[in-house]
C-alpha cells in the first residue's frame, strides 16, 4: 500500500481520474449538444410567440411551435440607420438570422457599442449594433406584426423580452418576458397575463412622433397609459424607461420609421 | 442485510436528517422552493448525486492516495453535477432555467461531500450507495415540506394548479409576499427542526455555555 501514497502514485492516479472526468464529461456535453440546442431555439420561439399573442401554453403545444414561428420572417436590423441588412451585408458580417442571438455578442466589441449617459436611459450600458426583427406578413405581402428584442434595468437585474407591434409600428400588439429578476409577488407581475392584457391596442408615438407611451402610477387613461403595478413602482419605471429606449432613436426608432415610410 | 439497507435508507430521513439535525444544504433549500415542480426536480438531481458519487468514491476508495483524497472527491462530484446539469439542459430545459446555476452548486453542496467523507471512505459502495439514496430523501421531504407551504401560501397554488385563487386574478386570496422569499424558508425550517426536537429529545444539543446564577454583592467580592 506504500506506493499509492508515493509521489509517483499520486501523480498516476490524478493522471487517470482526470482522464476519465474529462472524456465523461465531454462525451456527455456532445451526445446532448443537439437536444440543448433545439431547446433554447424552441424557448426563444414561443417567447416570440406569447408575445405575439400567438401562443398560450394552456391551449397550445410545445409541437405547435415550429409551425406557428415558420410563418415569421427573421431579419437583422442596422439600429442606427434603421436599415434591413441584405445578404451581402450579412456574409461580410458573418452573421446568419436565424441563429444571430443579440445577447451574446452582448460585450462584443465588433458588435456592440457602449452607451453615452445621457443615451442610456434603459440602464443597458452597451447597445448592440444589430438587432433581430420578426416580421409576420399578411397573405398580400404587407406587414401584420412586427416583434423586436427589447430589454432594460428593472429593480434586480436586466428584464428580457419581446414587444409585439402592429404592421403600422405603432399599435402595441403585446409583451412578454423571458428572464428577469424583480420580486416574486410583486415586480414578477410584470410576467401576470393580466397585466400583459392591458397592452394590446395601446399606441407608441404621439403626433410629433416621440414615444408617448407610458406606464403611470394608478390607473392608466387613454392610448398612451399603461397602469403600474402596485407594490412595484422601480420595476414599473424600469418597464417604462425601457419602452423610451428601444423604440426610440437609439432603439428601433429608425427602423419603424422606415417601415411606416416605406 | 435487509434491516441494514432499510436502516440505511431511511434513518437520514427524520433520525438522521441533513437539513433538521445536521443543519447541511440549507443554501439550495432557501433558494430552489418556491414552487413545487421545481423543487422536485432539484431533489431529483441531488439524489441521483449523491448516491452517485458516494458509489463511486466508494468504489475507488483504497487507490485514492490520502494527499489528494478531497480533490479526487471533489472532481468526481463535479463531473456528476455537470453530468446532470446538462441532461437536464436537454430533458427539462424550463425547469433548468429556473433551477439556473443552483444544479451547479449541488457541487458545493454539504450533504455531498459530507457523504462522501464521512460514510463511502468507510464502507464498500452497495451500502454506500444506499447511504446517499437516504440522505438525499432526508433532504428531498424537507425540501418538499417548505416548497408545498411556500408555494401554496405564496402563490395559492400546488404545481402551479391554482389550489387559492389570488386577489390579483380575481379571487379572494392575498398571497403572503414572505413566503416567495429566502427568509421564509429559515422559518420554515425552523419550525421543523422545533418539532422534529420536540419528539426526539435526544437530537436536542447540550448548551455549549451556561449563564452563572446572580450572586450579591458582598458573596462576589
Amino acid at each position: 500500500m506504500a506506493t499509492k501514497d508515493s509521489v509517483a502514485g499520486t501523480i498516476k492516479v490524478a493522471l487517470i481520474l482526470c482522464v476519465v472526468c474529462s472524456v465523461f464529461i465531454s462525451s456527455a456535453a456532445v451526445i446532448l449538444k443537439p437536444f440543448q440546442v433545439a431547446n433554447k431555439l424552441l424557448d426563444r420561439n414561443k417567447n416570440i410567440l406569447s408575445a405575439a399573442g400567438m401562443f398560450d401554453p394552456a391551449l397550445n403545444s410545445n409541437a405547435e411551435v415550429d409551425e406557428l414561428f415558420a410563418r415569421f420572417t427573421i431579419q437583422v436590423v442596422e439600429l442606427d440607420s434603421g436599415e434591413i441588412l441584405g445578404a451581402e451585408r450579412l456574409a461580410e458580417l458573418g452573421i446568419d438570422p436565424a441563429t444571430y442571438d443579440e445577447r451574446s455578442v452582448f460585450s462584443d466589441t465588433q458588435f456592440s457599442d457602449v452607451l453615452g449617459e445621457d443615451e442610456d436611459i434603459a440602464d443597458l450600458k452597451r447597445r448592440v449594433r444589430f438587432s433581430t426583427v420578426y416580421t409576420l406578413p399578411t397573405e398580400d405581402g404587407a406587414v401584420e406584426t412586427i416583434v423586436i428584442p427589447v430589454s432594460g434595468y428593472g429593480l434586480w437585474g436586466t428584464m428580457y423580452g419581446y414587444l409585439a407591434l402592429d404592421g403600422d409600428g405603432n399599435s402595441v400588439n403585446g409583451i412578454g418576458f423571458y428572464e428577469h429578476k424583480e420580486t416574486p409577488g410583486l415586480g414578477g407581475e410584470i410576467n401576470n397575463p393580466r397585466w400583459k392584457s392591458l397592452w394590446p391596442g395601446k399606441k407608441v408615438y404621439d403626433e410629433q412622433g416621440e414615444v408617448a407611451l407610458n406606464v403611470v402610477k394608478g390607473t392608466g387613461e387613454g392610448d398612451f397609459e399603461i397602469d403600474g403595478l402596485s407594490g412595484a413602482s422601480l420595476t414599473s419605471r424600469g418597464v417604462d424607461n425601457m419602452i423610451a429606449f428601444w423604440l426610440g432613436p437609439n432603439g428601433f426608432g429608425p427602423f419603424l420609421t422606415k417601415l411606416n415610410e416605406g | 442485510m435487509a434491516t441494514d439497507t432499510k436502516t440505511l435508507l431511511f434513518k437520514p430521513v427524520v433520525a438522521e436528517n441533513p437539513i433538521t439535525l445536521q443543519i447541511l444544504g440549507i443554501c439550495s433549500a432557501l433558494a430552489v422552493t418556491t414552487s413545487l415542480r421545481v423543487t422536485i426536480v432539484m431533489c431529483i438531481a441531488l439524489t441521483v448525486v449523491v448516491a452517485f458519487s458516494n458509489f463511486f468514491i466508494s468504489m475507488v476508495r483504497n487507490y485514492m492516495p490520502s494527499s489528494i483524497r478531497i480533490i479526487i472527491q471533489m472532481a468526481i462530484i463535479s463531473a456528476l453535477v455537470i453530468a446532470v446539469d446538462q441532461l437536464l439542459q436537454a430533458f427539462a430545459y424550463e425547469v433548468s432555467k429556473q433551477l439556473s446555476v443552483f444544479v451547479g452548486l449541488i457541487i458545493t453542496n454539504c450533504i455531498v461531500m459530507g457523504r462522501a467523507e464521512a460514510f463511502a471512505m468507510k464502507n464498500p459502495p452497495v451500502p454506500s450507495f444506499m447511504d446517499g439514496i437516504g440522505n438525499g430523501l432526508g433532504y428531498s421531504s424537507v425540501l418538499l415540506i417548505l416548497a408545498t407551504v411556500r408555494e401554496l401560501f405564496g402563490s395559492g397554488s400546488l404545481f402551479g394548479i391554482e389550489i387559492f385563487p389570488l386577489v390579483s386574478n380575481g379571487g379572494w386570496y392575498q398571497g403572503n409576499g414572505l413566503m416567495l422569499l429566502a427568509p421564509s424558508a429559515f422559518f420554515i425550517i425552523g419550525f421543523l427542526i422545533w418539532i422534529v426536537r420536540t419528539k426526539r429529545v435526544d437530537q436536542v444539543e447540550k448548551n455549549e455555555f451556561h449563564i452563572a446564577p446572580h450572586t450579591t454583592q458582598e458573596v462576589a467580592h
